[in-house]
């Protein structure tokens, strides 16, 4: 996408097409290292699709352009789904696939800044990426640029205190260039997310912070869109968070039924099972 | 804590004949006989401000008591009040810092060091960002006891690749770190002394400048090399003064960076012979100057007498400044007491 070109006009290929191609390029470098958190990159792949193919503005040849749209992974296990995506919209090279995880690689496992081409920050110690967010989105408006940051986290970091400092500063800063994606698939390390802290009702609670709150189904591209495009159009000066409810390994059917864990185990031979399934559902 | 000082936390105390303020004792640190230079960080950050539009201020609820206030009160676009929020204070320093700011955060050493270290370590200092972190309260400059004594601040950032550590002596040393903070392209952790700030140095040196990286002889002398860093300069000099009416001649090697460490130079001083070499820091023993210094020797093969002076392994009592510094050794009497008992 160029400055020149307006969000959402990356090229005429369908999001679900976009999505898809998400959900392949992690399942194959899942294939590459035999493990990896699958389940999250199935999960949220049509958030990363709506994200970067509809909603942000970018230079895939110049991940540094002035100009972009910040995306910011707090959660930084959550890196095998962003170099799919950074590979699908040119970011990085799609060769590089089979290294991930790999002494040299430039896709460790966790992921960090310094490491790869259009990774913001070394996210990975949960409960960081929006408090950075903060500070990234008060200096772009210091700078009068007109561009957004967007912090995807997990609903895990729900539980980091950090994360509501950073929550009442984007109030108190009237940060209407800050979009905070939650990904709610409702898994953390030991278990449901629910089970461990009263993450109550999430949407109201944002609002009742000051933020401007939208609550939405992270498998539905539609509402994803709807939604992405409210966030930015709002003219309140307030903050914006889309809470995506996602679906663990989306898109393979035999692993969404698996009890789904934080770690989803697949078997070495079922690797190629979960392609063949996903390539059941190609988009037409 | 040593039994004894335990049994001593809960005993009834008599009522001192003269009455010490623990909370008028925060900044008076100066030794008699040195002038003061009002909040000199504050002035220097704003001097440096209008000639380099990057630097912008943070703080987390204590501007007034980190000299930033001067800043804040100067230029108040620039400035932002973070609130009770040290994770954030950092977090959004750092997120500045990404689009090309230099930010200036300040709070209390303890607060940095104890509650914000992850954020100092991973979003700042991982990706070496040129976030300059002054904190106010370092060692024992408070009788608020260790909710407020950053007693281990020094070792903590030790450990932590890309920090460049400063311990300033005086007003002098805090007024030239600033504008050595912003020339270093990374991150810098500087404690800090606020308000009232002695002038020792040029009292002592004249021409003395702060240099960062470097430390410098202030004092030369035959018999002894305090190898000293902060505050403890400051004590090591006029014990120096003190043991001089004794024949003891003393010399004062101030270490103002404590990473990178001058290596050379203390290498240089500790190899000359027929010297006692002694440490003195305002921080615990483990961990800060004097560890840093024996590594440096030991593994240069240089073996001189060595001691150290700095805060014991526990955590420090409550109490007016000038006692807690004659109870833990880091007053002048002390510093020179101690150093003619190891002659």
């Amino acid at each position: 996408m160029t400055a020149e070109t307006p969000p959402g006009a990356f090229s005429n290929m369908s999001l679900e097409m976009r999505a898809w191609n998400i959900r392949r390029k992690a399942l194959l470098m899942g294939e590459v290292q035999g493990q990896g958190y699958i389940g999250q990159a199935l999960g949220v792949a049509d958030v990363l699709a709506t994200s970067y193919f509809h909603a942000m503005d970018f230079q895939p040849e110049d991940p540094k352009w002035e100009g972009r749209d910040r995306f910011l992974l707090s959660i930084g296990h959550y890196a095998i789904a962003l170099y799919a995506v950074l590979m699908e919209a040119g970011i990085l090279p799609e060769e590089e696939l089979e290294t991930y995880g790999m002494d040299d690689s430039r896709m460790p496992m966790s992921g960090m800044a310094s490491y790869t081409p259009g990774m913001e920050i070394t996210g990975g110690s949960l409960g960081h990426g929006l408090g950075i967010a903060v500070g990234m989105a008060m200096g772009l408006k210091r700078k009068k640029n007109p561009a957004f940051v967007y912090n995807l986290m997990s609903d895990g970091e729900l539980g980091e205190g950090s994360t509501w400092e950073a929550v009442m500063s984007a109030v108190q800063w009237k940060l209407d260039n800050l979009i905070c994606i939650v990904d709610f698939n409702n898994q953390q390390a030991d278990g449901p997310t629910r089970d461990a802290l009263a993450v109550g009702a999430e949407a109201p609670k944002w609002e009742a912070f000051g933020w401007f709150a939208q609550e939405v189904d992270g498998n539905d591209l539609d509402a994803l869109v709807a939604a992405f495009d409210a966030a930015r159009d709002l003219t309140d000066a307030r903050p914006r968070v889309i809470i995506c409810n996602t679906t663990m390994c989306k898109g393979v059917d035999f692993l969404e039924a698996r009890e789904i864990t934080h770690f989803v185990r697949v078997e070495a031979d079922e690797w190629s099972k979960a392609l063949a399934k996903l390539e059941e559902g190609k988009p037409q | 804590m040593t039994l004894a000082s335990m049994a001593r936390k809960y005993e009834p105390r008599r009522v001192a004949q003269t009455k010490v303020a623990t909370s008028a004792m925060i900044a008076s640190l100066a030794a008699e006989g040195y002038d003061t230079v009002n909040a000199p960080f504050g002035h220097a950050l704003v001097e440096l401000a209008k000639k380099d539009k990057r630097i912008v201020g943070l703080s987390a609820d204590l501007s007034k008591y980190t000299d930033l206030h001067i800043f804040a009160n100067e230029m108040p676009e620039r400035f932002y009040q973070m609130g009770m929020a040290e994770q954030l204070l950092f977090s959004a320093a750092s997120g500045l810092a990404r689009e090309g700011f230099i930010p200036f955060a300040t709070t209390y050493a303890v607060f940095a060091s104890r509650r914000a270290y992850d954020f100092i370590a991973m979003a700042i200092a991982e990706e070496n960002l040129p976030v300059k972190i002054a904190c106010a309260l370092p060692g024992l400059t408070t009788g608020y006891g260790p909710s407020h004594q950053a007693t281990e601040d020094l070792a903590i950032f030790r450990g932590l690749p890309n920090m460049v550590l400063i311990d300033p002596c005086d007003a002098a040393d805090v007024a030239g770190m600033v504008p050595a903070m912003v020339a270093h392209d990374g991150p810098v952790y500087a404690r800090l002394l606020r308000g009232k700030v002695p002038s020792v140095l040029r009292k002592h040196k004249p021409d003395y400048k702060f240099e960062l990286g470097k430390a410098q002889m202030i004092r030369e002398g035959r018999d002894v090399l305090v190898i000293s860093t902060g505050i403890m300069t400051m004590r090591a000099l006029d014990a120096a003064v003190k043991l001089a009416d004794d024949n003891v001649d003393v010399g004062v090697l101030h270490v103002p960076t404590i990473k990178p460490l001058d290596i050379e130079t203390i290498r240089a001083e500790a190899a000359k012979q027929g010297r006692l070499v002694v440490t003195a820091e305002n921080h615990t023993v483990n961990g800060g100057l004097g560890e840093a210094v024996a590594t440096t020797l030991l593994t240069a093969g240089i073996a001189p007498q060595f001691r150290m002076i700095g805060l014991p392994d526990e955590f420090l009592e409550a109490g007016a400044l000038p006692t807690l510094h004659e109870m833990y050794g880091l007053s002048v009497d002390k510093v020179a007491e101690r150093i003619k008992s190891w002659l």
